[in-house]
């Protein structure tokens, strides 16, 4: 797979085909397997991730501490806020959905990774759904934002141990915020913007979960980290660029990273998770997961 | 080389790629050590296996694995119920396998009949998984092939005796590793073929005298 994604786009613009056409092709020589193989795996991946999606949407999973569940159903219900009836709003009931299945030990699709796994799907269904795009249309994006994923982790890091919650929902919003903007009509350039316009809101984001779990803030994060991707996307459609070349912002996440103290790598040792609060809390529901309850 | 289903996948029960499918797939590895359902498991959990496992439904995971089910199977929920129910005793531990080892380590001891097997192995993170030793023996397994073990008198030609096996069922060899604790001693060979390797391949294998045991450990792709 790629290594640069501002390569990928110079060559599917020079090609004139899609990212995820090129990521396809790229992806078949590689592994060797026949393209419509891999279009078969996206697919069920896609049924999976739409079945947390429901799953999550009916407000009765809980997770092992008790510390996150039915939030998804709560803003699905909700009336009064700016968002209501939105696409935008149904995104983040969706993202919220997924990582509550997550935490509740219910089946997703790690991508990129469990703690982040809310996002592409969130972003990806909630469009489709409101717009009537077709599933081979979402199998595409999720090619392109495998692309771009594979290039994270080749650059940078797909992990919070070693680079934080911008390498896990900030990766994962960066996939989102491209693939999307690929599936609603944007050029292999539009995308790269895309990509870039997301993955700088979530530069230096720390990872800092509750007693080390992948539940609070994680589930939060998946909301938040859906709405950086689509105001990312709503700006690169417009045709509003980022000046710094997309690589680049990948390059400075993983430095920032490499430079990020292990307190605030999932070690649970600083952050939210170290809060007079978030040590409380960690402390009684570890209690609780022991008792069984 | 990264792989586009690498980054869209796997399918797996949450909440955590490394604590649980990672878990999951060693204690799959594990069980064909003992050829199916062992009827005691002891499990040392190190580092963070041992500190966040229990949240992360580590334990869970492992007997889920024990028990033969994949990283993306509900019933792992309960899989400490089912174990239960289907006469395997487990026993958790929490423990320190060594300083320097991998932060998510596991040592599993398991016994079925008159069998004892053990391993020990590490998750690596997004599913992906590295067993280290089996019975003692330094190996290095992923579980991404189908698997042979086996333990076999230091005797020679015994490397062309069983690539020979292999060839005439028509099995590829990915790689094969062998160690031996001591010049002589028993010798510890570990063979990663591309085809699942049948019936008849494994007792044409436990035929031969010098072979003391065997096993296939199943491909346990995430």
């Amino acid at each position: 797979m790629y290594s640069s994604l501002v390569l990928a786009i110079r060559d599917a613009e020079s090609q004139k085909k899609s990212l995820s056409q090129l990521a396809l092709e790229t992806e078949s020589i590689d592994q060797g397997r026949p393209i419509q193989e891999i279009r078969d795996a996206l697919r069920r991946a896609l049924v999976v991730m739409r079945g947390a999606v429901e799953q999550g949407m009916v407000g009765d999973m809980i997770s092992a501490s008790g510390l996150v569940g039915g939030d998804a159903a709560k803003l699905r219900a909700a009336k009064n806020g700016p968002l209501a009836n939105t696409v935008f709003r149904d995104v983040l009931a969706r993202a919220l959905a997924v990582q509550e299945v997550n935490a509740a030990m219910g089946v997703i699709v790690a991508a990129p990774t469990a703690g982040g796994a809310g996002i592409l799907p969130a972003v990806l269904t909630g469009i489709a759904a409101a717009r009537g795009l077709s599933d081979e249309k979402i199998v595409d994006a999720l090619a392109t934002a495998g692309l771009i994923g594979a290039v994270v982790a080749d650059r940078a890091s797909l992990s919070g141990a070693e680079g934080g919650c911008q390498a896990e929902t900030g990766a994962a919003a960066g996939m989102a915020a491209g693939a999307a903007t690929e599936m609603l009509g944007g050029s292999p350039t539009a995308v790269g913007h895309a990509v870039a316009l997301a993955q700088q809101a979530t530069l230096g984001l720390i990872c800092d979960p509750l007693g080390g779990l992948v539940e609070l803030p994680c589930v939060f994060r998946n909301a938040t980290g859906s709405a950086i991707a689509m105001a990312a996307i709503e700006m690169a459609l417009a045709g509003i660029t980022f000046a710094i070349p997309v690589d680049e912002v990948i390059d400075v996440m993983g430095e920032i990273g490499r430079e990020m103290d292990v307190r605030y790598r999932e070690t649970a040792g600083g952050g939210l998770a170290a809060t007079p609060t978030g040590r409380r809390l960690a402390r009684e529901r570890l209690v609780q997961i022991k008792r069984g309850s | 080389m990264v792989s586009l289903l690498d980054i869209i996948g796997p399918v797996m029960v949450g909440p955590s790629s490394s604590h649980t499918a990672g878990a999951c797939r060693i204690g799959l590895l594990a069980r064909g050590l003992v050829g199916g359902t062992a009827e005691r498991a002891h499990v040392e959990l190190h580092g963070s296996f041992a500190r966040t496992g229990e949240g992360h439904g580590t334990d869970k995971a492992i007997a889920g694995g024990l028990l033969g089910f994949r990283p993306d199977d509900e019933r792992i929920r309960t899989a400490l119920d089912i174990a239960e129910k289907e006469g395997l005793a487990y026993v958790f531990e929490k423990t320190t396998i060594a300083e320097d080892a991998h932060p998510n380590t596991v040592r599993i001891t398991l016994e079925r009949g008159h069998r004892k097997h053990s391993l020990i192995g590490e998750s690596l993170g997004a599913g992906r998984i590295r067993i280290v030793n089996i019975d003692g023996y330094p190996v290095e397994v992923n579980g991404n092939h189908h698997t042979i073990v086996l333990v076999a008198e230091d005797v020679k030609g015994s490397i062309a005796r069983i690539a020979g096996l292999l060839a005439d069922a028509d099995i590829n060899i990915a790689t094969l590793r062998l160690t031996r604790k001591a010049r002589g001693g028993d010798a510890f060979m570990v063979i990663e073929v591309d085809e699942a390797p049948g019936e008849s391949v494994r007792d044409s294998i436990r035929a031969l005298t010098w072979v003391r045991w065997t096993h296939r450990l199943d491909k346990v792709g995430v």
